[in-house]
């Protein structure tokens, strides 16, 4: 559809994600190098997801028909399971490189498990919605547009807001899962791990965009103020953020208490 | 034992790579095509293009820009529809969908007219094909290059006599600036039609709403102005550079020839031995690119030819014959006589064994399909016949032809009453070098009989080929149409005078063409190539030549030798060669083998019938005079793009030639899109920044002694 809606979609989906880049992450190399990494952790998993649904469809034998949706279903299924269990390893890894890291450079102080969750996060979601949308987005500079078989002519404008949809929810997904690693609270990985299952399976809801789209921004608004919280927000905070009130204020009324 | 461990473990690793790396690979070649794309686009996968041809001074066909041409489909069914294009629709450029019937100069020339709202031209194939005719081609066929000039017989000259194609409007020598296609499968033109029906139609007179169904076409012609400048450029690009970009290629391909009695071929002959030459031409053309059905105006005629060579070779006698006969076939004689110009200038300068002295007679088969009443017009010269020698000569060549016409009572020969001039054909070129008796055979007197000369209809229907239905391709091959002994009649004359006039005497009535070997022939090269009898006589690399299904197609093109030039190569040896007792080593290379020589004969190793279980081939050596020489005009020998004497044709080279259709969004929409993502963005940028600035009022650490930052 042109250089027009190109560009369009692409500022839609990946918008928010260089926005935080330019201003969170371009700033500090080590942020860049766990954001790269989160992203690399990211692809493994979908290359065993891949590995799986591969012979998944030649055990099946590559038929078509309704075997194929339910194939898709069980792929679907494995495929964010494993994006999980890499997030877990991940965990893992940050945590054993954390003292690695006070070796290296003593004198700055290594950056806090909250700020490695919104990094790892950003970059499991950055590397998801290249992965999911670059194809379609270079379908997208050809001068047709989807619907002569009769599918909805909202194709391309619909992937691009699912693509910031998954992007954020990865951010959000991945503070709430480290904070829960950390204090070894099991209850926020799984909701973590339903919370995703359910935004996957909305999309099965395509191309009744409506449903789909809308309960999935409704779904990211839910956990993001969940972030917000865990992350170590709140409604004071907030209230003083938004009445331009600073730091200094705030401790000097904590410590006054 | 940690380095050993360490070792071990590394290997391991490497291993476990390398695993891994297989796997990816594995993975990314089963990946299948772009889904999204074919959400998107249908490609239209049989269609033909037209594409730019060149001569010396002009560019003739069609060009599109280099990204494709889109335009809106708009269905033309009348001539009112054209309004719509031209003037009326709101969504320009429109790409037409033409009826065949609708393809006509007048038509086209208001298209031609309003190219800033036409895209291009999708022309469907009329079934039936028109009734009225068509023909692209001009009246005047291979004008400038044949006999007559101003200076030569000028009342001649440009046809002013007789208009030889009397239907042709010249589409095909015009130079558009918008791609046309041929769209030659029916099911894609209903596919369009139903896309243009449910997207394109307006209601009740108002503009159609978005998106509308729209077609692109890629043929972007790299050549351009003239075969001078092409070649030009084509010489720069591979003298200086080290990866030379050549956009034009000379239309070139090969003839073929066969001697009765074989000569040395690596000599020449005497200019005593006499030779009477018979020719034909195997090449046709049409508007679109590689489609050249050429059914009466190539394939009858050399068809013909082969039939007579076959039954004159069966004669008793051949080998003691006074003179020789040659069979010439000449390729590219649609693009002003590429083949017969070649072989006059070997000819003179003593390239080609037989040269111009040793010509006794000439006698040329010219569109011998759609006799009317029997009749067989002979054709000569008049302005050559002037000359008391040659009239005397030409007399006695039409007397032998009507002579050995006189046993055949299905073909009656006719001379012609007033002095006419002769229709295009090769023997022009060699009479413009010296004056040999010649007549050209055809069913016409005056104007052609071909309503499709040189167009996509001129196939097997318009000579009346057809075969009862329900038949096996097996039964088809094999079953005698009325055409096929029309055309063996005509075979039988022409080879009985050939023997006449080769000097032969006892054996003239004795020599019959088979119906059976003409019908065989016409199914192979009009109605499916890829037939048994084909495939035996081909050798096993070429078997590709003859496509899956449905007919070959006579377009000269630029590689050669062409699958035309193969397979009646092929069949003219097979027809007339004696199959020799030798192994396929010795039949590539006979030149170990005594009693074998190589000047003398050509040798192939043909395929060969399927066995009786009809799993393997029984090939076979077959020796025959059946041989190639090379047909590439003299100017580009000599160098001379520019000349007017030699044929210039070339034509240009292209990158990608396809089609398709797909759905096109409004602008509107499209620059909404555009705002919505520079909206986003910019907000995406001013919140985060927000944020981030105060990122430390909004989240607070947890109360770590000595922690600062977050």
């Amino acid at each position: 559809m042109t250089a027009a809606v190109f560009f369009g979609c692409a500022f839609i989906a990946f918008g928010p994600a260089l926005a935080l880049y330019i201003f969170t992450i371009a700033t500090d190399p080590l942020r860049i190098i766990f954001l790269i990494v989160g992203a690399f952790f990211w692809l493994i998993s979908l290359l065993f997801s891949s590995f799986v649904w591969f012979v998944a469809r030649a055990i099946t034998d590559n038929r078509d028909g309704p075997i194929e949706k339910y194939l898709l279903i069980f792929g679907v299924l494995v495929s964010v399971l494993i994006q999980e269990m890499f997030r877990f390893a991940y965990y893992r890894l940050l945590k054993k490189a954390n003292d690695g890291l006070k070796t290296i450079n003593p004198d700055e102080p290594a950056p806090s498990m909250r700020l490695l969750a919104y990094v790892s996060g950003l970059g499991f979601g950055i590397m998801s919605g290249v992965f999911s949308f670059v194809n379609t987005l270079s379908d997208s500079l050809g001068p047709g547009t989807v619907g002569i078989h009769g599918d909805s002519p909202y194709f391309f404008l619909n992937s691009a807001f699912m693509t910031q949809v998954i992007i954020l929810l990865h951010m959000f997904w991945g503070i709430i899962f480290f904070d829960g690693c950390e204090k070894k609270n099991w209850y926020p990985l799984l909701a973590v791990i339903l919370t995703h299952l359910l935004v996957s399976a909305l999309t099965f809801l395509n191309p009744q965009y409506e449903v789909s789209l809308v309960s999935a921004y409704m779904i990211t608004v839910l956990t993001g103020i969940r972030a917000f919280f865990v992350a170590g927000g709140s409604r004071r905070s907030l209230k003083r953020y938004l009445l331009c009130q600073d730091k200094n204020f705030l401790l000097y009324s904590q410590r006054s208490r | 034992m940690a380095t050993a461990g360490g070792g071990s473990a590394a290997e391991l690793g490497s291993r476990g790579l390398l695993c891994l790396l297989s796997f990816c690979v594995l993975l990314a070649g089963l990946c299948g095509g772009n889904s999204v794309e074919r959400k998107i686009y249908i490609p239209l996968n049989k269609t033909a293009p037209c594409v730019r041809l060149l001569n010396a001074t002009h560019q003739i066909g069609c060009h599109s820009s280099i990204s494709g041409d889109t335009g809106v489909i708009h269905v033309v069914e009348k001539e009112e529809d054209l309004q719509w294009v031209l003037t009326d629709g709101p969504n320009p450029p429109y790409m037409v969908l033409l009826e065949g019937t609708l393809f006509t100069r007048k038509v086209m020339e208001k298209l031609k007219g309003s190219t800033s709202r036409i895209a291009g031209l999708a022309v469907s194939l009329a079934k039936p094909s028109p009734a009225a005719g068509f023909s692209p081609s001009v009246q005047c066929p291979n004008d400038g290059f044949g006999l007559y000039s101003n200076s030569y017989g000028p009342e001649f000259a440009h046809c002013r006599d007789i208009q030889w194609n009397y239907l042709g409007d010249g589409l095909a020598y015009e130079d558009f600036s918008f791609p046309i296609f041929l769209l030659e499968d029916e099911n894609e033109t209903n596919v369009i039609k139903q896309c243009y029906r449910d997207h394109n139609l307006s209601q009740n007179g108002s503009a159609p709403v978005f998106p509308l169904c729209a077609m692109q076409l890629f043929s972007h012609m790299h050549a351009v102005l003239s075969t001078v400048t092409c070649m030009r450029r084509s010489s720069i690009q591979s003298t200086f550079s080290i990866n030379p970009e050549i956009v034009c290629d000379p239309l070139s391909d090969y003839n073929v020839w066969s001697m009765l009695k074989p000569i040395n071929t690596s000599g020449t002959l005497e200019p005593d031995d006499k030779v009477v030459v018979v020719a034909t031409q195997l090449d046709s053309r049409s508007f679109f690119w590689n489609v050249a059905p050429g059914a009466e105006s190539a394939v009858a005629s050399f068809v013909t030819q082969l039939a007579a060579a076959e039954a004159l070779y069966k004669a008793p006698d051949v080998t003691t014959l006074p003179r020789n006969v040659m069979f010439v076939f000449f390729q590219g004689e649609t693009f002003d006589y590429i083949g017969s110009s070649r072989m006059v200038y070997d000819m003179e300068r003593g390239k080609f064994p037989v040269q111009l002295e040793n010509i006794d007679s000439f006698v040329e088969l010219r569109q011998v399909a759609l006799r009317e009443s029997l009749e067989l017009w002979m054709h000569t010269d008049p302005v050559s016949q002037k000359n008391k020698s040659v009239q005397s000569q030409v007399e006695h060549l039409l007397t032998t032809l009507e002579e050995s016409g006189a046993g055949v009572p299905t073909v009656v020969l006719r001379r012609l009453n007033q002095s006419q001039p002769l229709p295009p054909s090769s023997l022009q070129r060699f009479l413009r070098a010296r004056n040999i008796s010649g007549v050209v055979l055809t069913d016409h007197a005056t104007v052609f009989h071909n309503r499709y000369y040189h167009s996509v209809y001129d196939t097997a229907e318009n000579i009346n080929v057809s075969y009862p239905g329900q038949q096996s391709p097996e039964e088809d091959l094999d079953f005698v149409t009325d055409t096929a002994k029309a055309l063996a009649d005509v075979a039988t004359v022409l080879g009985r005078a050939l023997y006449q006039l080769a000097g032969g005497t006892n054996f003239r009535d004795t020599i019959q063409a088979d119906p059976h070997t003409v019908t065989r022939l016409l199914y192979g090269f009009l109605v499916r190539a890829n037939n048994s009898w084909f495939q035996s006589i081909l050798r096993q690399d070429l078997r590709s030549f003859l496509g899956d299904q449905g007919p070959l197609q006579h377009y000269i093109a630029v590689s050669s030798p062409t699958n035309t030039t193969y397979v009646v190569q092929y069949a003219l040896a097979n027809l007339t060669g004696k199959v020799v007792d030798l192994t396929r080593e010795q039949c590539q290379d006979p030149s170990k083998v005594p009693n074998e020589n190589k000047d003398l004969y050509e040798y192939m190793w043909v395929q060969g019938p399927l066995n009786s279980n009809g799993t393997e081939r029984l090939p076979y050596c077959v020796r025959s005079t059946a041989r190639l020489v090379r047909a590439v005009s003299p100017a580009f020998e000599l160098g001379q793009w520019g000349s007017t004497e030699y044929s210039t044709w070339t034509e240009s080279r292209w990158k990608d030639i396809r089609a398709r259709i797909f759905l096109i969004a409004s602008k509107e929409l499209e620059l909404i899109t555009l705002a919505v993502g520079f909206g986003v963005l910019v907000c995406s940028l001013v919140i985060t920044y927000c944020v981030n600035a105060k990122a430390d009022v909004l989240f607070i650490a947890p109360r770590e002694p000595g922690s600062v930052s977050l």
